[in-house]
């Protein structure tokens, strides 16, 4: 059952009245993606011809069985990966023709990613971590420094700036994780799985965070199977064997 | 700037493998210490050969039938040398003669070339292979000898032929560890021969040992050993260097007289003065210096190859490391570079190390050898920069292939 988000229906409509904020300028925008994966004979058809919009502050769950192409998705979505057809338009450039490096740069500036397993510089402090996008971004060690701590401050790990990964629990490492995506200020942050590590008193403080920074005018989009995780946010896409199956919104 | 950031996150993760950067960089340290050594040996001895501190006698020039550093019949270059008549004794005496109120020391000299010298006294014997020669009173000044005990030869001992010998430390050692040695009668050569003199310490120089020596007159030698095929060396050394090239012409001229040359035949001898010894010695340097160029060229090539071993390595350790840096936003380049100067970061250590190992090393040599100490600035420059051209060229590969990881497939990697 497909519900466009341009014709609520009647549940939507409530939820909408509580939660509901103008939708910003279109973000994302993705029409009949498709990816393949050839593993030797087999073609894997990960993604079938997907299409969706993502407006700015949004809250956005993606859910689905296990290897349903969320994850495809989400790294598509995230400029790490090119599907095999389709369009993909972010904020209004098409992304299919980028290269190597324009999509560098797209996912320097614009995109904050956050995976199940942190992806932190094991050797590197919590602060050398969360400045890592800015260098990248070429800016002076000044602002680096001081953009990069605000964030660690932000997600509650003003304390911790010179603690290296392995002496932080996993909650913390999936804050600085956070600080890491936000440090740049991107236009969207996405969340592949980012409690799927914790346990779940530790995924709630996540989600919370998660949640802070939507109500600070944020766009996020992460991905989940657990409904506890996905009730957070404001719309939920489903998606099963590489096509939506649903996209609502939520209260 | 962001280079600078760059440059200290290539040498972060260069000191979180400390010994495996270590071992590495220990070939490129190898190859150029080698012709940093050589460089440094042949640039000093070279620089105390051209200010006169030498072995050589300063103000000497010396006529002779070979060119320097060649014997009878060595290589297809001396059959040219072969066909000119020798030098003989009377032609040397002639000229001696002919020189004689125009320049003061005139040094004959002919050298055993058989090589089986050994010197025997009361059955302790040396070692085979002494410097055997025939000369006279003024070997001391022209090779810069000086007595320890006992004396010199006198022109009598010339003149008559006396059976006496002149001996190096190293004989006087071996031959008469207790006793006195002057007046000692000793065997050479199935000949037997008086001690009159022992020099003083030599120490060592080209080809060996100054104090493997025995002298013994050279008419003796001659009376001795006959005049067969035998050719004498003529040293003649000049009042000063005001009038060397005075004396150079005239002793030109008194040689032409001694070997009866028509005025229209060319000179058939070599002479040679200090800047054609300097010449010399700089072809003998250069043939070094190529020899040792080969040798550290294939070294720092095997060098370059480990570079690029360890660096691929480090790509496929490093993959996970690739791929998060990729996420947030890293260019193709950013990673080329920090793989690069990683690269060349190990081959400039190297190199560097090799630089003060060779250093010190050549001028250790070149100070036993009494040359004075020197800084190769401009080896030690071209050290560097092939050692940097060296990283830049192994490190490309794997940098470029750091540089082209997939971030997806990079970020799966564990
Ligand atoms: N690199 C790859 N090579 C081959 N097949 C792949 C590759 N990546 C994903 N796939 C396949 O694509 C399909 C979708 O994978 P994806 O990782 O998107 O699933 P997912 O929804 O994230 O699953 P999960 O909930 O388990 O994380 C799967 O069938 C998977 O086997
Ligand atoms: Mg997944």
């Amino acid at each position: 059952m497909t519900a466009p988000s341009a014709s609520p229906g009647q549940a939507e409509r409530a939820a909408i009245s509580r939660n509901y904020r103008p939708p910003g300028a279109v973000v994302i925008e993705i029409e009949n993606v498709t990816k393949l994966y050839k593993m030797g004979e087999e073609i894997v058809h990960a993604l079938r011809g997907v299409s969706l919009n993502v407006s700015r502050n949004e809250y956005l769950a993606i859910m689905g069985p296990s290897g349903s192409g969320k994850s495809t998705l989400m790294n598509m979505l995230g400029c790490l990966d090119t599907p095999t057809s389709g369009k993909y338009h972010f904020s209004g450039k098409n992304v299919s023709t980028m290269t190597d490096d324009e999509l560098a740069d797209i996912r320097n500036r614009e995109i904050g990613f956050v995976f199940q397993t942190f992806n932190l510089l094991p050797r590197s402090t919590s602060l050398a971590n969360v400045e890592l996008p800015l260098i990248y971004a070429g800016l002076s060690p000044g602002i680096r420094r001081e953009r990069a701590e605000q964030a660690l401050r932000d997600v509650g790990l003003g304390e911790r700036m010179m603690h290296k990964p392995n002496e932080l629990s996993g909650g913390q490492r999936q804050r600085v994780a956070i600080a890491r995506a936000l440090v740049n200020r991107p236009s969207i942050i996405l969340a592949d799985e980012p409690t799927g590590n914790l346990d779940s008193r530790t995924g709630e403080e996540i989600m919370q965070l998660l949640e802070d920074l939507y109500e600070q005018g944020n766009t996020i989009i992460v991905v989940t199977h657990e409904e506890d995780i996905a009730r957070h946010a404001r719309r939920v896409v489903r998606l099963r064997d590489g096509l939506i199956e649903s996209d609502a919104r939520q209260a | 700037m962001m280079l600078t950031e760059i440059f200290r996150m290539a040498l972060v993760s260069l000191g979180a493998n400390k010994l495996r950067s270590a071992l590495t960089m220990c070939g490129i340290t190898i190859g150029v210490f080698s012709v940093i050594g050589v460089m440094t040996t042949v640039t000093a001895l070279r620089s105390s050969i051209e200010t006169g501190i030498s072995i050589f006698g300063s103000n000497i020039f010396q006529f002779a039938k070979y060119p320097i550093g060649g014997g009878p019949g060595e290589g297809s270059g001396r059959r040219k040398f072969d066909m000119r008549r020798d030098i003989t004794l009377q032609q040397a005496l002639r000229y001696k003669r002919l020189m004689e109120g125009k320049a003061d020391i005139v040094c004959l000299k002919v050298i055993d070339q058989t090589g089986g010298a050994q010197a025997v006294y009361n059955g302790r014997k040396t070692t085979p292979g002494l410097t055997f020669m025939g000369t006279n009173e003024y070997f001391l000044t022209s090779n810069q000898y000086t007595i320890d005990e006992g004396r010199n030869f006198t022109p009598e001992d010339v003149e008559l032929a006396r059976p006496v010998i002149l001996i190096g430390q190293s004989i006087r050692k071996k031959l008469f560890p207790a006793e006195v040695a002057l007046g000692k009668v000793i065997r050479m050569k199935d000949r037997t021969y008086m001690v009159v003199g022992v020099f003083a310490d030599k120490g060592n120089s080209f080809g060996g040992s100054g104090d493997d020596i025995g002298v013994i007159p050279i008419t003796r030698f001659y009376g001795d050993f006959g005049g067969e095929k035998r050719t004498v060396n003529i040293a003649t050394q000049a009042a000063d260097q005001m009038v060397y090239n005075d004396t150079l012409d005239k002793a030109l001229t008194a040689m032409r007289i001694a070997r009866g040359l028509k005025p229209d035949e060319d000179n058939d001898f070599e002479i040679y003065s200090n800047d054609s010894l300097i010449s010399a010695f700089g072809k003998v340097a250069d043939i070094i210096a190529a020899g040792s160029f080969v040798i550290s060229g294939i070294s720092l090539l095997a060098a370059g190859v480990g570079i690029m071993n360890i660096m691929l390595v480090s790509v496929t350790e490093r993959t996970k490391e690739i791929g998060i840096r990729k996420s947030i936003g890293a260019r193709k380049n950013n990673i080329l570079i920090q793989f690069l100067i990683e690269a060349v970061a190990i081959s400039l250590a190297g190199g560097v190390l090799g630089i003060l190992l060779g250093v010190a090393g050549g001028n250790g040599l070149a100070m036993m050898l009494n040359a004075s100490v020197v800084f190769p600035w401009n080896w030690a420059a071209i050290g560097l920069l092939v050692c940097s051209g060296i990283g830049v060229g192994f490190g490309f590969y794997p940098a470029w292939k750091a540089a082209s990881l997939d971030p997806i497939e990079a970020l799966r990697f564990e």
